[in-house]
This record gives structure tokens, C-alpha cells and sequence, in this order.
């Protein structure tokens, strides 16, 4: 990392979250939520939409007012700061440019409506207009209006806007949300690269798990208002804290399961996966599509049925009609013998285990 | 089959509207509708015009050299100078308070808002009358502080407000709900305070629908006659607006004058329509609010 990044990185602030309740006509939106944002890390907030991720992001910028808890900026309390005070950098999901003003006005409007005091000057204004807009890959392009920009220029001319005011802290809610899949993923790789540049302290609110977690330093998975867990994109798909974080992160197929002596078991066949000793009784065991296996029938833990054959990328999928009737998805490899409505056993390889 | 196939032999014209009824069908209704135009509309304002001019320019000059038709005019325009500035400020403050904030009684305000639509001006200049007039609730206080209201400009101005009211934030109501407040907000983020949000972020967004809705409002303002007639009383040349001069000068059977003071109105009209007309022509996107994001 270059001296002057590590020093951009050495200015970042921490945001703390404590406590954070907010209900809104009676019901609750945010339960108690509790989240340390460290200096320069992005975190994403993923989450089902009425999960209120987007408003906890609010809350920390101000735009809400939190019913209890507290917002701290690097160590200072901001709960009680009006929005205009904090110092966010804030990017809309649908941009919220100012339709009426040119590029390069959006992206000085911080700059323009600041105190006499602290107003840079005209010159230099300009000359941190045409920064950013570099930055954001916009050069030629000042005196353009938001209407005759494509949906991902003017994603990249609000993130400029909120940069522009040099903010203590970035807030994203979004930002790819309105874009289609192909400039999405442009986008994210850009927004990472600008990440590592600004060494901004950056929280983004998505619905998209691959978003969060190819994009995210860690992230915090919201439910209902409650904080599911927070962790490393690694530690949120390896060792989910919760039925929900495993099925909201990817397929999970889930099997009833018997807990005895440390073993689990399912159907009565034990399966290579650990359990403390300690827990005895029922549990759900929860299996990705890669952790299943399928064999001769009645060879496995189950029986099923194929119902359909899908490629993903280099491998190829199968959807099985489990004898319940409930759909479940393997992974195997692209050159198969599987063929649809054939009848096949599953053996389970591995899962996670949570108690009913 | 052959239908189709001559339709295909057919330039492809878009601008051109499909049209499934017999020609003869349309050719009927337009003829009804521009007969009803003409009708109502176009000869009603010829004859205004022709009988303010059948004693020649002199006549209809003559008609405004009159004191009590200036003192008239001056009223109207002062009626309109006051009550159109206080309808904007209102319609603002409720437009914004409606299609910003979520509170309680909310939709009561909205009813609240165009029910000066739904109540005869006659009605509503009584029950200002009621409230102000010598015999009226508060009456006697009034009078005995001598404040004059009914008779007055006061009560003109009054009734004028209330049956202009729905003008500025009915125009102005929908336009910043399909806006919504997210321009707004990122101007709070950046640091703007509330009022420069305001200058900077919202009035651009609205300003030719509130100027739309000023048009209307004003046009109502110079030509109200009911809730007006009530309130002023007819004292000549002190509170007759120009709608109650014509009346007066009509009942008089001095119909050029009449038609005369009366064509003034009706170039007020026109000049509306065409600025109107115009409005909706360049900005026609920003007024019916699917402003181009």
C-alpha cells in the first residue's frame, strides 16, 4: 500500500452503533442492533427487503431518527447532530441528482452551500469538480444534465457529489439496485477500486448476497429488524450463526436430524458432520447443493426423484423432488449420467446443524 | 386477409391514431364539439367585443375615463395583489407539509383544500358575512374597535382567498409527491440548511407548476363575482371590483360600458389561456410531474 493511502487509511473513523431501536406505526423496524463499523473497513448490510437495513443506514446518516440507541463517528456521539452536521457522504438509490443542474454543479453543490467561511474558492472548486470527476471516470462530461446520462454514469456522478464534500464516512443505498446485471458488476469492481483509493470508512445497504459478499470487507445479515450476524464474507458463508443467515446466503437443503453421543444423524444414518456432545435431540441439518451427493437408491440418507438438470458456470446443478415433496438442489459434475425422472439416493457429506 | 394486406401496402405513419370508428362517426363528433365551442365559447367573446366597440374606440374608451370603473379596476388588481402572493404562500406550506410529511389528518386537509371547489362562492361570501357583518358573530366587536371588514377590502380579499385557495396546492400537491423528497435529502446530506434545500433544490423542480398554478389562481382572483358580490356590498367606487362594475353598469342598461369593462376580463382570459397554452407546450413534462429523472 502506497504512504499516501495508508495515511487516507489512518484518517478513517469508526462507526459504533448501539442500541439502535426504531419502530415505525407500531411495528418494530429495528430491534437493539449493535454494529462496529471499523476504520476504512466496507461493511454491506444485506438483507430481505423490510429487514430495515436501508433504515439503519439512514439512522446513521441522520435522515431517521432513531427511537433509542446511539450513533458514535470515531468516537464521538453524532446521535443527536442534525443530518447537514454529520458529515455523510450519501448515495441514493436512484441518485437523486439535481435534475435542473449540470454535472459539474451536482458534484460542486456541497462545495456552493457551505458559510462564506469555509466556501473554497471558485477556482478551486472547479478544480475539485474536474478531480472528481476523473475519479469517477465522468471527464467530459461537466456540462451534461442527469437526463442525458446512462443509469450507471449517474450512479458514478452521485458517488462524485458525496465524495466532493470530503465526508467522514461513506453511506451507499443500493447503489447497483436500479442498474442492470451487466453494469452492476462493472460498477462493483469500480466501487472497490474507489474503496481502496479514498480508504473511506463505507457502509452499502443490498438485498444481493453475491454483491455483499464479493464486495464487502463483512457483512452484517439483517432479519426482521434483528441483527443476524456480522462477520467476514468467509465466516458468514462458512459458519453461519443462524438458520437464516445459511438460506438467505445461498440454496440450503434442509434435513430432520437426530443429535445423539456427538453424531448426527439422519434417517437413522449417521453423517460426517460434528456436534458437541452436550446437544442431544432434534436439530435441522442444513446442506449446500455441494455438500450432497447422489448415489444408488436407498445407498444414501434419502431417496428423490430428478425433476431438472440446470448448467451453472462449470458445473451443473440437479434438482431433486425429495420423497416429501420438497425440491432440493446437488451439485455435480458438467459430465453426467444423471438423466431427469430418474430415481436416485442422496448422501450428505457435510452441513451445519441448528437446533429446531 | 385482404385488409391486412393493403394496411401492409400502407406507409406507417405513428402520429397518425388508429382509428376503428366509420369516418363518418368522427367526422359527426368533431363537428358536434366544434359547434358547442363555437357555440358557447367563441360567439359569446366575438359579442363581447362587438358591443364594447358599437359606439366605435371613442365609446369604448370613454367607458374607462368613468372614475367609478378605474376605482373598480384599481380594486381588482389590489384584491389580486394580496390575496394571489398569501394563496402561493399557502399553497406552498400545504402542498409541501402534504407530499413531504406523514402526519394525522392528513387526508382531512386534502378534502379540507378543494372544498372551496364544491361550495357555491355564494355560500361561502354569506358565511363570511355571518361571521363579519354588522348582525354577524363578531360583528359588534368589530365595530365597536372599528374594524371594517364586510363592505371592505378586507372582506373582499377574504372571500377572494378562500374561493382561490385550491389553485396553487392542487396544482403544486401532485407534482412534489411524484417527486418525492430524495433530492432533498441528498441536499441535507451535503450540508445545505432547510431553507437553502428550499431555494436551491425544490422551487427549481416546481416553479412552472406554482407559476401555472399563480395563472389560474389570479385569473380566478380578478373574475370572482359571487362570494365577492356578497362581501362588498356595491358601494360605487369604493368596493366594486370589475365583475360587479359589469353587472352594475349592465343593470343600468349602459351596455357598452358594460361590454366594454367586461372585455377587459376577457382579455385577461386570453392572455391566461395563451400563457397557459405555453406553459403546458415547453414544460408540459415538469407540469404533470413525469419529470424526467
Amino acid at each position: 500500500m502506497p504512504a499516501a493511502q495508508s495515511a487516507k487509511r489512518s484518517q478513517a473513523v469508526d462507526i459504533r452503533v448501539t442500541g439502535v431501536t426504531k419502530e415505525f406505526a407500531g411495528a418494530a423496524a429495528l430491534h437493539h442492533i449493535d454494529i462496529d463499523v471499523r476504520p476504512g473497513e466496507l461493511l454491506a448490510l444485506l438483507g430481505p427487503s423490510g429487514s430495515g437495513k436501508t433504515t439503519l443506514l439512514r439512522i446513521i446518516a441522520g435522515l431517521v431518527e432513531a427511537d433509542r440507541g446511539q450513533v458514535f463517528f470515531g468516537g464521538t456521539d453524532a446521535t443527536s447532530l442534525p443530518v447537514q452536521k454529520r458529515q455523510v457522504g450519501f448515495v441514493f438509490q436512484h441518485y437523486a441528482l439535481f435534475k435542473h443542474m449540470s454535472v459539474a454543479d451536482n458534484i460542486a453543490y456541497g462545495l456552493q452551500v457551505r458559510g462564506r467561511a469555509n466556501r473554497p474558492s471558485p477556482a478551486e472548486i472547479r478544480r475539485r469538480t474536474s478531480e472528481l470527476l476523473d475519479l469517477v471516470q465522468l471527464s467530459g462530461h461537466e456540462s451534461r444534465f442527469p437526463a442525458q446520462l446512462s443509469g450507471g454514469q449517474r450512479q458514478r456522478v452521485a458517488l462524485a457529489r458525496a465524495l466532493a464534500v470530503e465526508p467522514r464516512v461513506l453511506l451507499l443505498d443500493e447503489p447497483f439496485g436500479a442498474l442492470d446485471a451487466k453494469v452492476r458488476k462493472d460498477l462493483r469492481a469500480w466501487l472497490r477500486d474507489i474503496h481502496e483509493r479514498t480508504g473511506k470508512t463505507t457502509v452499502f445497504v443490498t438485498h444481493d448476497q453475491d454483491e455483499a459478499l464479493e464486495l464487502a470487507d463483512r457483512v452484517a445479515v439483517l432479519n426482521q429488524g434483528r441483527l443476524e450476524q456480522i462477520g467476514s464474507p468467509d465466516e458468514v458463508q462458512d459458519h453461519p450463526a443462524t438458520p437464516f443467515v445459511m438460506t438467505f446466503l445461498g440454496h440450503a437443503a434442509r434435513f430432520a436430524a437426530d443429535i445423539r453421543d456427538g453424531r448426527v444423524l439422519v434417517n437413522g444414518k449417521p453423517v460426517p458432520v460434528g456436534a458437541p456432545r452436550s446437544t442431544i435431540g432434534q436439530a435441522g441439518l442444513y446442506c449446500r447443493p455441494w455438500h450432497l451427493k447422489p448415489t444408488e437408491t436407498d445407498q444414501g440418507h434419502c431417496n428423490g426423484t430428478i425433476s431438472g438438470i440446470r448448467r451453472l458456470g462449470s458445473m451443473r446443478r440437479v434438482e431433486v423432488l425429495r420423497d416429501g415433496g420438497v425440491k432440493l438442489e446437488v451439485e455435480v459434475p458438467l459430465q453426467t449420467s444423471l438423466k431427469v425422472g430418474e430415481d436416485i439416493g442422496l448422501e450428505i457429506l457435510d452441513g451445519v446443524t441448528f437446533r429446531d | 386477409m385482404s385488409d391486412a394486406s393493403t394496411a401492409l401496402l400502407l406507409p406507417l405513419r405513428p402520429s397518425v391514431p388508429v382509428a376503428t370508428e366509420q369516418s363518418w362517426v368522427r367526422r359527426l363528433t368533431i363537428a358536434v364539439a366544434l359547434a358547442f365551442l363555437f357555440l358557447f365559447l367563441i360567439l359569446p367573446l366575438v359579442v363581447v367585443f362587438v358591443e364594447a366597440f358599437r359606439r366605435g374606440w371613442e365609446g369604448y374608451l370613454a367607458a374607462f375615463q368613468e372614475a367609478d370603473a378605474q376605482a373598480a379596476i384599481r380594486l381588482t388588481l389590489t384584491v389580486a395583489a394580496i390575496s394571489v402572493p398569501l394563496n402561493l404562500v399557502f399553497g406552498l406550506a400545504a402542498s409541501w407539509a402534504i407530499a413531504k410529511f406523514e402526519f394525522k389528518g392528513k387526508s382531512l386537509l386534502i378534502t379540507l383544500i378543494d372544498l372551496p371547489f364544491s361550495v357555491s362562492p355564494v355560500v361561502s361570501g354569506l358565511i363570511y358575512l355571518l361571521l363579519f357583518g354588522a348582525q354577524g358573530l363578531w360583528g359588534p366587536w368589530l365595530m365597536a374597535h372599528d374594524v371594517k371588514i364586510a363592505f371592505a377590502l378586507p372582506g373582499i380579499v377574504l372571500a377572494t382567498i378562500f374561493v382561490t385557495l385550491p389553485f396553487v396546492a392542487r396544482q403544486l400537491i401532485p407534482l412534489m409527491q411524484e417527486q418525492g423528497s430524495a433530492e432533498e435529502e441528498a441536499a441535507l446530506t451535503l450540508g445545505a440548511s432547510g431553507w437553502r434545500t428550499f431555494l436551491t433544490v425544490t422551487l427549481p423542480n416546481i416553479k412552472w407548476g406554482l407559476l401555472y398554478g399563480v395563472l389560474l389562481c389570479n385569473a380566478r382572483a380578478m373574475g370572482e363575482f359571487g362570494a365577492v358580490s356578497v362581501m362588498s356590498g356595491h358601494i360605487r367606487g369604493l368596493t366594486n371590483t370589475i365583475p360587479l362594475h359589469v353587472e352594475i353598469l349592465y343593470n343600468e342598461y349602459n351596455f357598452v360600458a358594460a361590454f366594454a369593462v367586461a372585455s377587459l376580463l376577457a382579455c385577461l382570459a386570453l392572455v391566461t389561456l395563451a400563457l397557459k397554452s405555453f406553459l403546458e407546450w415547453c414544460h408540459g413534462a415538469d407540469l404533470a410531474g413525469s419529470a424526467i429523472r
